[in-house]
């Protein structure tokens, strides 16, 4: 009796830190780029049902592919629930990695009938059915984050959030504004499209220099360091890296260190508190912030224009919540935020 | 401990009828099943509509297929920790021959029930074999088996996601039996709570009305005196490991064929939630004691609370907490219910 007890204790703790693992990489969303297909058909198919007055009480419901806890998409609820304050509105959010259970959560908010939609579409194939259900339903959906691409065939209104290529080729451009030549693209999943499709966009725009990906993985940090001092090391040549995660941007600080290669100028997507301090200390050049509030806090602002007023946003091209720079000059203003939770 | 277990099987004590209900392992998880529908119903009232209905029903169907699978293995002395993270081995084969070959669904359905059979009779064997805890066994399958669709999927695909099995050949007829939905009253009801409805049945009646299901209590409250009397223990749990990856297979092949797609992680963590669905249900970790109704049931209780929680429109961060603090109530009254039908027959 006792050892099951242990063998069970053991196991959750094995579970645990497992799912911990893989969360790290859908948090930073996988929304892959390119100009959203079809521009138009979206308003046409949410049109049926009628702007409500403004005076009623709507609700709109979050859905989103992150479970509870995940750092990323607690400051798109902030941004969801501060929108909600600010426009007496009610909004609710719930979440679940599961597509399945994301489908479901999708049905609970179209059997509630709430007053708009807002989903985070990591997964499009397996949430069409849900959605197209809420669209036929008269309900007007946002779609956030991830599925760009798919948002207007399945009907939704507009989408929130950043493509990759647009993200890729904004930190492109600014590498080589540093006149970098080499430049390392550190993918911390394999076969992760849009991971891909940024390291593509900084090629493109690295005008006279080179980028080359190097393959690590997020679940293990140590290796990680130790891959990216090894490719520093066996290449002088190379004079910048950009890294695609918060975590593995705190270990290429630590692989640059490590190769004592100090003048190699590290740029990452996403921010945290780490990040900041890397960035003031003159460790990190600049961070790629998507500003997630921002996908949290627009899509209600966009639902309660759309009940007031019937106003529609972007006409089917994706509203772009990043990229968002942060560098030294502001990298002290944007801490505060962090606290706050706000970024 | 394990032989106190078997002592308690009720069929075998004649008391009265109050007494009888009591030591009933599912009598614990209908009160629960009760009082979370009237909660819930009388907090929201699309909770109690059919569409409604229809919304909590689908997680608790697929969940309580799983669920009394695995009470069965339960009360057989068994865990299966792979039982989770099967289905999405049995969606990742079916999406891979399937979609990513080109092979006829049906023939790629069939071949996943084949491979997961196979891997609940090594479960089975490696367990009944080496002795050493189903525990380890399982969690070493579980683990190996987390890998295998990880790193076979990126191998032959080169990515995390398998898509298109709803443009397979063969998919329609294997919609309409697996993932359609049942209009009634206006609401769309899934298919898989007539499967839920159907295993409940058959796995009752074979635990209640045949020699297999005496032999399941029987291995589950004490595998050595049950050899003894001529129980083909080892056999029994072999076929009991190849149910529940059986049931794996079928749920597996819903969500595969409801979502059509299949992600790399899927069904990982699940194997916890229904061993948690089985005990609300009233099975004994230790063996030889629970009922599928009370699997059914705490598959109901799972579901209704899931969804019920959203309806009410509770914060979604205290999920786990209320799920949890609703298993640890479900289990401390059937305890206090046990305990108290026991006294009854001293």
């Amino acid at each position: 009796m006792l050892t099951t007890k242990t063998l069970f204790a053991m196991f959750a703790m094995v579970q645990l830190s497992l799912v911990g693992c893989s969360k790290e990489s859908s948090s930073t969303g996988s929304g892959s780029g390119g100009t959203a297909a079809s521009a138009t058909g979206a308003t046409g198919t949410t049109g049926e049902s009628t702007p409500a007055k403004a005076t009623k009480n709507l609700t709109f419901a979050l859905v989103s592919h992150a479970n509870a806890g995940d750092k990323f998409w607690d400051v798109v609820k902030n941004g969801e629930e501060q929108a909600g304050k600010d426009l007496g509105v009610k909004v609710t959010y719930q979440g679940s990695g599961d597509p399945q259970k994301q489908a479901q959560l999708i049905d609970v908010a179209v059997s509630q009938k709430v007053d708009g939609l807002i989903v985070s579409m990591a997964n499009p194939e397996a949430l069409r059915p849900s959605i197209q259900k809420a669209v036929q339903a008269g309900i007007p959906v946002i779609t956030i984050n991830s599925g760009a691409e798919k948002s207007a065939e399945l009907g939704a209104m507009t989408h929130v959030g950043q493509t990759e290529k647009v993200a890729g080729e904004a930190a492109g451009a600014r590498l080589a504004k540093k006149g970098l030549k080499h430049v390392l693209c550190i993918i911390h999943e394999a076969g992760n499209v849009g991971l891909e499709e940024r390291c593509a966009g900084a090629k493109r725009t690295l005008e006279g220099g080179k980028v080359v990906n190097l393959q690590v993985s997020v679940s293990d940090l140590a290796s990680a360091t130790s891959t990216i001092a090894a490719k520093l090391q066996s290449d002088p040549s190379i004079d910048g890296a950009l890294t695609l995660n918060n975590a593995v941007a705190g270990a290429a600080v630590n692989a640059i260190a490590q190769a004592n290669r100090p003048t190699v100028a590290l740029a990452t997507f996403d921010v945290d508190a780490t990040i900041l301090q890397n960035i003031s200390a003159g460790k990190i050049f600049f961070a790629i912030d998507q500003q997630p509030y921002l996908q949290g806090y627009l899509p209600v602002t966009f639902l309660n224009l759309y009940r007031m007023n019937g106003t529609t946003v972007g006409g089917g091209q994706p509203v772009l919540t990043g990229p968002g720079f942060i560098d030294k000059a502001n990298a002290e203003l944007v801490q505060k935020y962090i606290q706050q939770g706000a970024r | 401990m394990t032989t106190t277990a078997a002592r308690r099987d009720e069929r075998v004590v004649d008391v009265g009828i109050a007494r009888r209900l009591l030591a009933r392992p599912e009598l614990g998880a209908i009160i629960g099943a009760v009082i979370i529908f009237v909660f819930f119903a009388s907090q929201s009232e699309v909770f109690r509509a059919p569409a409604g209905i229809a919304n909590w029903l689908d997680p608790a169907s697929t969940l309580g297929i799983m669920a009394i699978a695995v009470a069965l293995l339960m009360i057989g002395g068994e865990f299966d920790l792979s039982s989770g993270v099967m289905t999405g081995t049995v969606g990742l084969t079916i999406g891979l021959l399937a979609s990513h070959y080109g092979w006829n669904l049906w023939l790629a359905i069939f071949a996943a029930l084949v491979l997961a059979l196979g891997i609940g009779f090594l479960n089975g064997y490696l367990t009944t074999r080496t002795g050493l805890p189903s525990f380890i066994i399982t969690l070493g399958s579980f683990l190996m088996l987390q890998g295998l669709n990880l790193g076979v999927t990126k191998a032959l695909t080169n990515t995390v996601l398998i898509e298109g099995i709803g443009r397979t050949q063969g998919y329609p007829l294997a919609q309409q039996l697996f993932a359609s939905t049942v209009n009634i009253a206006g609401a769309e009801f899934r298919i898989t709570i007539l499967w839920w409805l159907a295993a409940t049945v058959v796995a009752t009646y074979v635990l209640l009305r045949t020699r297999q299901g005496n032999w399941i209590f029987a291995v589950g409250g004490d595998a050595r005196s049950a050899r003894n009397v001529g129980v083909p223990a080892a056999k029994t749990k072999i076929a009991l490991f190849m149910t529940t990856s059986g049931a794996a297979w079928l749920v597996g092949t819903m969500v595969a064929l409801r979502l059509t797609t299949v992600q790399a992680n899927q069904g990982i963590g699940d194997e916890l939630i229904y061993i948690v669905a089985a005990v609300i249900g009233g099975c004994l970790l230790t063996g030889g004691f629970g009922s599928a109704v009370g699997a059914s049931l705490g598959a109901l209780i799972f579901g209704m609370t899931s969804q019920g929680i959203v309806y009410v429109g509770w914060d979604s961060d205290w999920f786990k907490f209320f799920l949890g603090a609703m298993l640890l109530l479900a289990v401390l009254a059937n305890h206090v219910v046990r305990h108290y039908a026991e006294q009854g027959r001293k």
